[in-house]
């Protein structure tokens, strides 16, 4: 019950300074925020690796791999597509 | 669960690091000039805790390789060949993936953990309902964006009442996997039944509406991403997964105010057709003014100060090129150009800003609504490009509107407007716009590109 209450916490604290800190982003960059904060939801990754175990049984191999495969591509392609939208992003020059 | 191959304190240091760089990388999102630097901050914070999650024990690295090379590949594809346009679609199938990804894996911890407690059951199934709500939900979206699906409102009669017991089974589903954590099976009607009802959540929902869902959703696989967290009782987890749900919520709040709507309404309620308002030929008959592009390129001869409003239309004709050559000929002769950029312009929070920045346009000549409203009146020529509803001054003048109260851009107040349209057709809302039969605006038909390419060649020759 204590992990449970201090994860509980975490998952609190982390909401409020995720209000604090995208309430500052201007709307001109509402669209990498959206495809970098995909990049980061893809953290689920570290989830999926940890559940791709050598004891596992045919059924959750194939759900773990799945799951790093899907998480792979919102982690690499949500990073790549921010990194490409933001390079366009160009002051008066 | 696992054991590592090093202190486990020196992994949950190693999370709390990358966290505080997810943190950090989403501050650098506050401003043009740090945002590059912040997502390669969130992006080495993210290598760190894969790497050191690498080091748990019994893990199958060769089967991690497959699906990370694999994952890898068609992302890195996919990022460096989306088209800018094509942006909400891609927004929207990364948002399904997260959704996806989270239902796996909180299925597969539960499925290897041999004696599930009742938090991690009641994780579990939570993840494993908003994963797949915002798994098929993108889907849906995804194909509404890209034209798969009808963008307008698709539905049948009682698909609220439908969705409200289906929502009531999945939830009594939860509890009986809470109760009785043995039930495999229960997790695996949970899934099922989640992903039917994102289908019925999502598709009710129309075409202008959709910045408002992909942010939604977008704020969904973040949580669903912090419910698999609790699922593993995995910090980085957990703090990842609520900053990304804190920012689909502020985002899809922004959106529904820009649009005068509540979350309730865009979700729930139906914008059914307008009862009583005038009808297009009212509005219109014998009003309407066209003019072809000499005569636009002689207004923009005399002007000194021009704004440009963008809206989905744009996107359509790919016309952000075209637009910004205009803009640079315009400025070679003097005149003050700048863009005003409606908050829901587009089909995602931010779109427009995208496409004039691939087209080489500064951000700073990007202005928000309020800004551009304050000094529209001193505006000679205001040329709206592809938008419609979002220029409506009915949302100011009648309250019976659908629209009535939505902020829009004035651009009936600038001295001048031209609209650059394919035809008189309704926007989103259903509604004619009495701006295309003001005194002082002038038609311009035709398709967005194609029409602007003519009036650069036309002010050249002038």
């Amino acid at each position: 019950m204590d992990a449970l209450v201090a994860a509980v916490t975490v998952f609190v604290l982390a909401i409020f300074v995720g209000f604090e800190i995208i309430t500052k982003v201007p709307p001109t960059l509402h669209t990498p925020l959206m495809s970098g904060s995909n990049a980061i939801s893809g953290i689920t990754l570290i989830g999926a690796v940890i559940s791709t175990r050598v004891d596992n049984d045919a059924l959750a191999t194939v759900l773990a791999v799945a799951a790093v495969a899907f998480a792979m591509i919102n982690v690499v392609g949500g990073y790549l597509v921010t990194h490409r939208m933001l390079g366009m992003f160009k002051r008066k020059g | 669960m696992n054991t590592f191959l090093i202190d486990e304190a020196w992994v949950n240091l190693a999370y709390i690091v990358a966290s505080v760089m997810f943190v950090l990388g989403l501050k650098g999102m506050a401003h043009p000039r740090t945002a590059v630097r912040g997502n390669l901050i969130s992006a080495w914070g993210m290598l760190l805790a894969v790497v050191v999650t690498l080091l748990a024990e019994g893990l199958s690295y060769q089967w991690i390789l497959v699906g990370a090379l694999a994952g890898a590949l068609v992302g890195a594809v996919v990022a460096v060949r989306v088209k800018m346009t094509q942006m909400p679609e891609m927004v929207a199938l990364l948002n399904g993936f997260g959704g996806l990804a989270s239902v796996l894996v909180a299925g597969t911890a539960f499925m290897i953990t041999r004696e599930p407690d009742v938090p991690m059951t009641v994780a579990t199934g939570l993840s494993g309902l908003i994963g797949a709500v915002t798994f098929t939900g993108s889907l849906v979206a995804w194909g509404k964006l890209a034209g798969v699906i009808p963008g307008r409102q698709l539905g049948f009669r009682g698909l609220k009442a439908f969705n409200a017991l289906l929502g009531l089974g999945v939830l009594g589903c939860v509890a009986w996997l809470t109760a009785d954590p043995s039930s495999t099976a229960a997790y695996w009607i949970i899934v099922p039944a989640s992903c039917v009802l994102g289908v019925t959540l999502t598709i009710p929902i129309g075409g202008a509406d959709m910045p408002v869902v992909i942010a939604l959703l977008n704020s969904y696989s973040g949580i669903a991403a912090a419910a698999t967290g609790f699922v593993l009782m995995n910090n980085v987890l957990i703090i990842a997964g609520s900053l990304v749900g804190a920012s689909g919520i502020i985002l899809s709040q922004i959106m529904c105010k820009a649009m005068n709507r509540s979350l309730s309404h865009v979700l729930f309620g139906s914008l059914g057709p307008s009862a009583g308002g005038p009808s297009a030929d009212q509005v219109y008959g014998g009003k309407v003014k066209s003019a072809g592009p000499e005569e636009v390129a002689m207004l923009f001869d005399t002007a000194r100060r021009v704004l440009i409003v963008p809206g989905y239309g744009l996107a359509v004709s790919q016309a952000q090129h075209t637009v910004r050559d205009l803009t640079n000929l315009l400025e070679a002769r003097g005149v003050k150009v700048e863009f005003g950029i409606h908050p829901v312009a587009g089909r995602m929070p931010g779109h427009m800003n995208v496409l004039l920045a691939e087209a080489d346009i500064p951000y700073d000549r990007l202005k928000e609504m309020d800004e551009v409203n304050s000094e529209i009146s001193q505006v000679d020529v205001c040329l709206v490009v592809g938008a419609n509803d979002v220029v409506n001054p009915v949302a100011r003048t009648d309250p019976q509107s659908p629209i009535a109260g939505m902020p829009i851009i004035d651009a009936d107040k600038a001295h001048t407007v031209v609209v650059v349209k394919r035809s008189l057709s309704p926007g989103f809302a259903g509604i004619p716009n009495p701006l295309f039969a003001a005194d002082n605006c002038l038609m311009m038909f035709g398709d967005g590109k194609k029409a602007l390419v003519d009036l650069v060649a036309a002010l050249k020759e002038s």
